[in-house]
């Protein structure tokens, strides 16, 4: 278990290296001179050459990147392209301790609807609420979030005038309602489903009988042996979910005007802002393997039988 | 019991018709699965034959009936009223929308279907097969990259791809057009087809690769290859006729679960300006539109109707893949 979690933190700084050699590869050799961007219709070349030398653009690729990926790692990521003189640790971080924020918050809302209904609709297996609340969570689920989040405004900021239209409070603001509800209640199909299904396994098994027929009381095997068990495919699962809230979020972001890092990313990528892109490409790429390792990690503990250490489990 | 071994029975005698004939009837017998397919045909079909359903042109403007609702007109004959109205409105320039729409289908439908066919799923199915047949470094080598294109959150990946690529392929295509006979690629947005093809394959081959290869590890050590290559059967046998066809239902409901995310995804980047461009119209285009207070307020088929038509083809997707997954796995229901 040690081994293998050690294992997969020394393969991380890998993964990190050849993903910002990529971003970095096309930053470089890529289409669109940052510079040209930059200077938008004041450009001449010689301004342009000069600038080019300040910014140290000129200089062979390794020696950029090297240098680059030194300073990353004690904490300086640069100076963004778009902000003169603005460093860019500086401007992303608040955007994305928003984001951070509303897609903590989304997923706790998601978790906390949908491990419980999942639980208790797989009890309800053939009843009408079983389909019932399955169908609600898919036909919400397949809404396109472009729609959900303007008319949820709409409702709610025009019709009923509960909240104020755009902005951002943080999280017991009013106005983050809209960003939970169609990030958050509409998505909950997934692990809904997830979560029957894995309870319903688990009820088929036979150590549930088992404990039935000893004569424990139905609260007693589900809260001990069913619930434990279902929980351990669900728990992986979590871990992905909340990556894949980032595209929905940077909508959201967009649509009620949150600073947070989506619509930044995106309008950095358009302005060829290679630092800022690097800098979010390497945060995330570690938050994503982070989170993976910590999921494989609590598999294991809540599932004993689960060992990483033979070569057959790397995968 | 008994039951149960009528049915193993009746089961045992259909087995002479195959496993996909029997699972297609199978499918048949679900009412859902049957609805989600006749929706789908539906839509395609009004997608691929847009030119001769749409009753005006996408980028006719009539500014005589800007921001109609939704409306039928029967005025000119009940034989005209095709021609006549608007069933999803107009919008501000007097375009439209269900028009609009059926363009914006058949530029989603042909993407993502393109993109599917000739990108991921050869490519993941390649990739996979050997990465599951011979493992050892080839193994390493496919799933690491995979590994590596997977860090990059989808929608992230996306955009680089899509933005970065996207000028460098419009240049060579204008080259293309200066300089041999192909004339009017730019005008009928074939650069922009490319452009999120690639984006799509980019991280849609990842999944597929990683199924199809525990499928094969998985079938590798089972007795019928170990049978098959002890009569001298050669490997491209065995991969082709052996290994993939076993391995084939699981990658068919993947497939139909990835074209929902595939229609997602180009919706997503037509949305934030990467996708089709204007004035083509998309989906995505359309909800970018009409996606604010004051439009929704004043003219909200201009936000639901391209959204219904999304959500009716996520939805149905979906709802396939779920029944085509029942259908093949009938055990984890």
């Amino acid at each position: 278990m040690f081994k293998y979690a050690i294992r997969r933190l020394l393969w991380l700084p890998v993964l990190m290296t050849v993903a910002s050699l990529f971003v970095f590869t096309l930053g470089t050799y890529g289409p669109g001179d940052p510079v040209i961007v930059m200077m938008g219709a004041r450009y001449n070349p010689e301004t342009a050459d000069r600038m080019r030398k300040e910014l140290g653009l000129d200089r062979p690729f390794h020696v950029q990147y090297s240098e680059y990926m030194w300073n990353f790692v004690r904490g300086d990521f640069g100076e963004s392209l778009r902000f003169r003189g603005q460093p860019v640790r500086d401007i992303i971080l608040p955007k994305m301790w928003v984001s951070a924020q509303l897609a903590l918050v989304a997923t706790a809302i998601v978790v906390v609807l949908a491990l419980p209904l999942g639980f208790y609709i797989a009890h309800r297996q053939g009843r009408w609420d079983d389909p019932t609340i399955v169908a609600i969570a898919v036909i919400l689920g397949a809404i396109p979030i472009m729609v959900t989040v303007p008319s949820l405004l709409w409702f709610f900021c025009r019709y009923v005038k509960w909240i104020p239209c755009s902005g951002w409070g943080g999280i017991f603001d009013l106005r983050i309602v809209v960003p939970v509800i169609s990030m958050g209640v509409f998505q909950i199909a997934g692990l809904l489903r997830l979560m029957r299904a894995s309870t319903l396994d688990v009820m088929g098994q036979d150590f549930v009988r088992t404990a039935r027929a000893k004569g424990l009381s139905i609260f007693q095997v589900d809260r001990i042996h069913v619930l434990r068990n279902a929980l351990i495919p669900v728990v992986t699962v979590m871990a992905f979910s909340l990556a894949g809230l980032i595209g929905g979020s940077f909508i959201t972001e967009t649509i009620m005007g949150i600073p947070g890092i989506g619509r930044f990313v995106v309008e950095s990528v358009f302005n060829r802002d290679y630092p800022v892109i690097m800098a979010v490409t390497l945060i995330g790429a570690a938050a994503f393997g982070l989170s993976t390792l910590l999921a494989d990690i609590a598999y294991a503990m809540i599932d004993p039988r689960i060992r990483y250490d033979s070569e057959s489990n790397l995968n | 019991m008994a039951v149960r071994e009528l049915a193993s029975v009746a089961e045992k005698r259909q087995r002479s018709r195959g496993h996909f004939a029997r699972a297609w009837s199978r499918l048949l017998r679900k009412k859902l699965a049957v609805v989600c397919m006749v929706t789908l045909v539906v839509v395609y079909l009004a997608g691929i034959f847009a030119a001769w359903i749409s009753p005006y042109g996408y980028q006719e403007q009539d500014y005589s009936h800007i921001r109609e609702s939704p409306s039928v007109d029967i005025s000119g004959g009940v034989g005209n009223f095709w021609n006549n109205s608007h069933i999803a409105g107009t919008d501000r320039a007097g375009r439209d929308i269900f028009t609009r729409i059926l363009w914006g289908i058949q530029n989603t439908v042909l993407l993502t279907v393109v993109a599917m066919l000739t990108g991921a799923l050869p490519i993941g199915l390649t990739l996979g097969l050997l990465a599951g047949y011979f493992g050892g470094k080839i193994d390493s080598l496919i799933m690491r990259t995979g590994e590596i294109a997977a860090v990059f959150p989808e929608f992230f990946m996306v955009i680089i791809i899509a933005s970065t690529l996207g000028p460098r392929i419009r240049e060579w295509v204008i080259w293309l057009e200066d300089n041999t006979f192909f004339d009017g690629l730019i005008t009928s947005g074939f650069v922009d087809y490319i452009v999120i093809s690639l984006a799509l394959v980019s991280f849609g081959w990842i999944g597929l690769a990683r199924l199809l290869r525990g499928q094969i590890l998985y079938l590798r050590e089972s007795q019928h290859i170990e049978a098959a290559r002890a009569i001298g059967a050669s490997t491209k046998r065995i991969m082709f006729l052996h290994l993939l066809p076993n391995a084939m239902s699981p990658i068919l409901v993947s497939v139909t679960m990835g074209m929902g995310v595939f229609i997602g995804t180009e919706i997503f980047l037509s949305w934030i300006g990467l996708g089709i461009q204007p004035p083509r119209p998309s989906l995505g285009r359309m909800l970018l539109e009409a996606g604010n207070i004051g439009t929704l307020r004043n003219e909200p088929w201009m936000l639901f109707a391209p959204g219904f038509v999304a959500w009716i083809l996520l939805l149905s997707w979906n709802l396939l893949g779920d029944a085509l997954n029942d259908v093949f796995n009938p055990r984890t229901r």
